[in-house]
């Protein structure tokens, strides 16, 4: 009975006092392995009555149990202790950098032609394009811009040996469209053009969006809407719309559009030269000749066209003082535009 | 077209302010691109006058003069060379005021007294040169005020007109206009008959009616050539930025200004014979007014005499009949030419002038008589001289008709959504010179004959619009039946491979589609691009044939400033003369430079084929299962054995590869750059998912070991596992390649890992095993390949 007692009591005290996973395995083997000191104890259960046998049983049992659930806990402990070495070892410096995993980003002019291309599709508008070398007939003719109209030197047209132009703008795509498609139509036509022209608010490449919505009983009060909402929409502000009359040789009733500074609200300042207002675009009602070059019915059918330059939206849109910027491709510029 | 504010207000004198009128004109479509002041702004300037010259003591380029200023002779010190006794000059008084900060006071100039300052044209900012006082005519009164003298203090608009208003180009066409958009009255310039003194005539023959249907002519005897032109012409002539020439010349162009009519002035004395209105005969020449000499084509229309071409009709005079020193009879021509036969030929000829920029927009076919009168009046009061009788020649049958135009209530109410009065309508077009007739349902206008830009129905609406203010008119959105787009999936949309590319790391560039030829050449195949007659420069002379110059100078570009890293993509039309067309497809081009990564402490890596090639599946992947082929490929400017032509079933859509060391030194670029130029539509070009079975049975993975000839391509291997034809052959996938120790030299180690799946049953070891032999039988027969042991 004593004996049991300190049986345990020792146990315990050499299992609290087991430093490594091996030590607490010999003291296990030392108490419960084949020659350990309880198994030798239940040994000697042998030599009593049966009277006596559960009962001594039963008391070495209980030894047992609490050893082994002592052995159990000093083991989880330790391996506890074990794998938290490990991990001191392991610590990183958490503030060191990630791998990069970088995005790049869409030239701005991209970026803008985008939202342009969803803001209209959102409108029903589809996507259409044309060559860039284009002929003279769907760059001017078409267009009610003959040979001898003054618009072409207003144009400065570069041309190839041929007799073919870079286009000097996105209209000829209006007239490949209503070739090729009965009304209604409408359609935004983005894309390069090119002048001749090259100085620190001219570059000889730039990019153009243009608009054409052709069907019944369209008029100059839709066109008007429609600019309006778009000037809203891309802006992004509840911004002053004006349409002062103009003239271009394809559209008539014709007018220039400007829009409330977004710098200044109005105010005044350099970007809008104190005016408070900022020319961003043309446009008009389709010009009858125009329709009579394409085959569209004037008699059923009235239509309206819009055109801008994209580089000067993205400029006005992102803040950027200096358009040569758009073609160097510097990363310090482009890299501002992020995804 | 500039324009004086005193001159336009003394032909539409209305009170409104400057600020309003240019608003009012920019709204109605004559933009005002800017307002500037006629001169400094100056107080207590009057007119001088020099009644004696003394030298200053102690200057030697100093005088010291007697002003009077009209009321007191005040000592005044001058250095200008012109400083004379009688001279008549602006005179600042002590107190007045130049500019916003040059006060004059008293003041001793090396120690003698000067009471004011005799000032020169470019003191009070009517001259941008320097020339000593300015002279004023003695007839000028001494004491007036200066300002009031020249009609000062006045602003100059500048109106950039579209070319459809060639009628403003003049002072009595804007105040025609302002007239309109502020509602006062304007008034005409008179231009009496000038009764004739004598009978000379000189004849005109009008031999290209159509080209130039009236003539005006007019003989004026015995002018003085030597009379100064007034101050007040000069002045009114200096805000409409014309110089003053001599008389004759002045007042052809005042008139020019005044009433819009282009005018010529001949020196009769060298006329031969007469004056024929004709086209030019091929290869003549003419020598112009300014030297030039010009060899003329047929369809050039010309003022002859019976001998040869005298001027370039409604563009410039020649030489040698215009007015010199010597001249004393006159022959003035106001005439009116089509603006068809003018347009154009002033710049074939890099010509652009005054004239030639009213006659191609259309000047007032009923002008040219009066305009005549009113210079003839001027050139007698200003020259003297005897006018002999004003000779219209003219043909009728091909004068301009006025166009009369149908409007209809329905069209003006369809268009502009507003109804407007009739009456209202009719106002607006009577006041911009049509003549209107109501009808029941609409007006017929007939367009005044300074109106080139009215002619049909749409004309008109956009007179009204302007007038009645675009601002004014309603807005809407077009209100039209829904559609629904087609949206073709088996097309990838351009966006979503340049987000593909973006989020790969690599930044869109947009490059001109014009490069350099010589760049064009070291990067292309040697073909070379379409040239552009008038480029820019030199170095942007020619269409791009593929993306890859336009990259390459980019990433020059950044590399020159500092860039370690440099990943490019582009997409747009390039250019390729065919023998039977010009292909402008759409093409893709990536270039990588540097580093793969930015820096991290885990290290970097330079960037090399494979991360190209990997970049170009992944692009095609976009589309559904499609695989490129990848063909050991040649080009001039990459580098062998590092280059690959790409296919799409079958057809090439690119090249992709390492620029050629030698290029890359020559362009400066000490890392490898990995260029990629494709075809972008068959790129886009996919198909919609067609839905396989997907399998239950496990997939397993066999590896095996093998050993090659260094010379067998990757392609061969995969080639050949194929061609066991085993649908439970799902993939090969290549993990390792090793040549070193163990491998002998000559040969390759590949470590291939099958991967096997059946769709019907789970296999068994046995036919995985027979599978595996079976690929190791073709390997052995087809490439010669060893097993590892």
């Amino acid at each position: 009975m004593n004996d049991l007692q300190a049986i345990q009591t020792e146990a315990l005290r050499q299992i609290g006092a087991a430093d490594s996973l091996q030590a607490l395995d010999e003291v296990r083997v030392s108490y419960l392995g084949k020659k350990g000191l309880i198994s030798a104890q239940m040994k000697t259960l042998g030599q009593l009555s049966a009277e006596e046998r559960p009962e001594a049983g039963a008391r070495i049992n209980v030894v047992r149990d609490a050893v082994n659930a002592a052995l159990e806990a000093k083991k989880l402990g330790l391996e506890s202790e074990a794998e938290n070495a490990s991990l001191a070892r392991e610590a990183i410096d958490v503030t060191l950098p990630g791998r990069p995993s970088h995005v790049a980003g869409l030239h701005p002019v991209t970026r803008t032609l985008h939202r342009l291309n969803t803001l209209f599709a959102s409108l029903g508008y589809e996507v259409a394009t044309g060559p860039e070398i284009e002929d003279d007939w769907h760059n001017f003719e078409a267009l009610n811009i003959p040979s001898h109209h003054p618009a072409r030197a207003m144009h400065d047209t570069f041309y190839f040996d041929d007799g073919r132009v870079l286009r000097t703008h996105t209209s000829p795509v209006q007239i490949r469209t209503m070739l090729s498609a009965e009304p209604p139509i409408r359609i935004v036509a983005p894309g390069r053009v090119y002048r001749c022209d090259h100085d620190l608010t001219h570059t000889p490449m730039f990019h153009q969006i243009e608009g054409l919505v052709v069907d019944r009983d369209i008029s100059f009060a839709d066109l008007k809407g429609t600019i309006v909402t778009f000037l809203n929409r891309f802006f992004e502000a509840d911004l002053d719309v004006r349409f002062r009359p103009s003239y271009f040789p394809f559209t008539e009733p014709s007018a220039e559009v400007d829009v409330q500074c977004v710098m200044c609200e109005g105010a005044g300042c350099r970007v809008c030269k104190n005016t408070g207002w900022l020319e961003v675009m043309g446009c008009g009602m389709v010009h009858p000749k125009v329709f009579e070059q394409t085959g569209v019915d004037t008699s059923v059918y009235t239509g309206f066209a819009f055109g801008m330059g994209i580089e000067r939206l993205a400029m006005l849109r992102y803040g950027v003082g200096d358009l040569r910027l758009f073609f160097e491709n510097d990363l310090q510029f482009l890299n501002q535009f992020h995804g | 077209m500039k324009a004086s504010m005193s001159w336009l207000k003394s032909l539409c004198p209305t009170e409104i302010a400057v600020e309003e009128i240019v608003s009012r004109l920019t709204m109605a479509g004559l933009e005002v691109d800017a307002v500037e002041s006629a001169s400094h702004e100056f107080s207590n300037v009057v007119v001088g006058e020099i009644l004696s010259v003394s030298p200053h003591p102690d200057a030697d380029k100093l005088n010291v003069c007697e002003v009077s200023d009209g009321t007191d002779r005040l000592q005044v010190v001058c250095g200008a060379p012109n400083a004379r006794v009688g001279l008549r000059a602006p005179f600042a008084r002590v107190g007045g005021l130049i500019g916003s900060d040059f006060s004059i006071k008293e003041a001793k100039l090396r120690g003698v007294l000067s009471q004011g300052m005799l000032c020169g044209a470019d003191e009070l900012g009517l001259s941008d040169e320097r020339d000593g006082l300015m002279e004023l005519p003695a007839t000028a009164p001494v004491g007036l005020d200066f300002s009031e003298y020249l009609s000062l203090p006045d602003a100059v608009l500048e109106v950039d007109l579209t070319p459809n208003r060639g009628d403003c180009l003049s002072l009595t066409g804007l105040a025609r206009e302002l007239s309109v958009l502020t509602e006062t009255p304007w008034q005409a310039v008179p231009c009496p008959v000038i009764a004739p003194s004598h009978e000379t005539q000189f004849p005109v023959t009008l031999s290209a009616p159509q080209a130039c249907p009236v003539y005006v002519g007019r003989v004026i005897k015995n002018v003085d050539i030597t009379q100064p032109t007034p101050i007040w012409m000069v002045e009114r002539l200096r805000r409409s930025g014309i110089r003053s020439i001599d008389a004759v010349v002045d007042i052809t162009n005042y008139v020019m200004l005044e009433l819009g009519q282009p005018m010529h002035a001949f020196d009769l004395s060298v006329l031969n014979g007469g004056i024929d209105v004709r086209f030019a005969k091929a290869g003549e020449t003419l020598r112009l007014l300014d030297g030039k000499e010009l060899t003329l084509a047929d369809d050039v229309l010309v003022i002859a005499d019976q001998e040869k071409p005298l001027a370039l009709a409604g563009v410039m005079g020649g030489e040698h009949s215009g007015i010199s020193s010597t001249t004393r009879d006159v022959f003035l021509e106001s005439a009116f030419f089509d603006p068809i036969v003018i347009a154009g030929k002033a710049r074939r000829y890099g010509l652009h002038t005054d004239a030639s920029t009213r006659f191609e927009r259309g000047v007032d076919w009923q002008l040219a008589q009066r305009a005549c009168e009113r210079a003839t009046a001027l050139l007698i009061e200003i020259c003297g001289g005897d006018a002999g009788p004003l000779v219209n020649t003219s043909v009728a049958a091909s004068m301009p008709s006025a166009a009369k135009v149908w409007l209809t209530d329905a069209r003006i109410q369809q268009q502009l959504r507003v109804a407007i009065e009739p009456e209202h309508v009719i106002t607006i077009l009577e006041s911009l010179g049509c003549h209107v007739t109501r009808e029941a349902d609409g007006y017929w206008a007939v367009a005044p004959s300074w109106r080139f830009d009215i002619a049909i129905e749409q004309d008109l609406i956009e007179e009204l619009a302007r007038i009645y203010g675009y601002n004014n008119l309603p807005v809407s959105l077009p209100a039209q039946a829904l559609s629904m787009a087609s949206v073709p999936e088996a097309k990838t949309p351009l966006h979503r491979l340049k987000s593909y590319l973006v989020d790969q790391d690599i930044q869109e560039a947009i490059t001109y589609s014009f490069v350099d030829p010589e760049i064009q050449a070291l990067l292309g195949d040697g073909a070379p691009g379409v040239r552009l007659a008038n480029p820019i420069a030199s170095s942007m002379a020619e269409m791009r044939r593929s993306l890859v110059p336009g990259l390459v100078e980019a990433v020059r570009h950044n590399v020159n400033r500092q860039a370690t890293r440099v990943r490019l993509f582009e997409t747009g039309q390039c250019f390729v003369q065919t023998e039977s067309d010009l292909d402008q497809s759409e093409h893709l081009g990536i270039a990588l430079y540097g580093q793969h990564d930015p820096i991290h402490f885990s290290g970097v890596r330079g960037v090399d084929f494979f991360d190209l090639k990997g970049i170009v599946d992944g692009l095609i992947g976009l589309n559904g299962e499609q695989s490129l082929s990848w063909v050991p490929g040649t080009h001039p400017a990459m580098a062998p054995g590092q280059t690959a032509e790409v296919r799409l079933d079958g057809e090439r859509i690119g090249i992709v590869g390492r620029l050629h060391p030698r290029l890359a030194r020559q362009l400066d670029l000490p890392k490898p750059l990995y260029l990629a130029d494709l075809h972008l539509d068959p790129i886009l070009r996919g198909q919609v998912t067609a839905f396989k079975a997907i399998s239950r049975y496990p997939r397993v993975n066999r590896d095996l070991a093998i050993v090659v000839d260094d010379g067998i391509q990757w392609s061969q291997v995969q080639a050949t596992v194929r061609s066991v034809s085993d649908s439970r052959i799902r993939e090969v996938q290549l993990f390792d390649i090793y040549q070193g120790p163990g491998i002998e030299a000559g040969k390759k180690s590949l470590a291939l890992s099958l991967s096997l799946q059946d769709t019907e049953s789970t296999m068994d070891d046995a036919t995985i095993q027979a599978i595996v032999d079976r690929v190791i039988s073709a390997l052995r027969a087809e490439i010669h390949a060893e097993l590892r042991g």
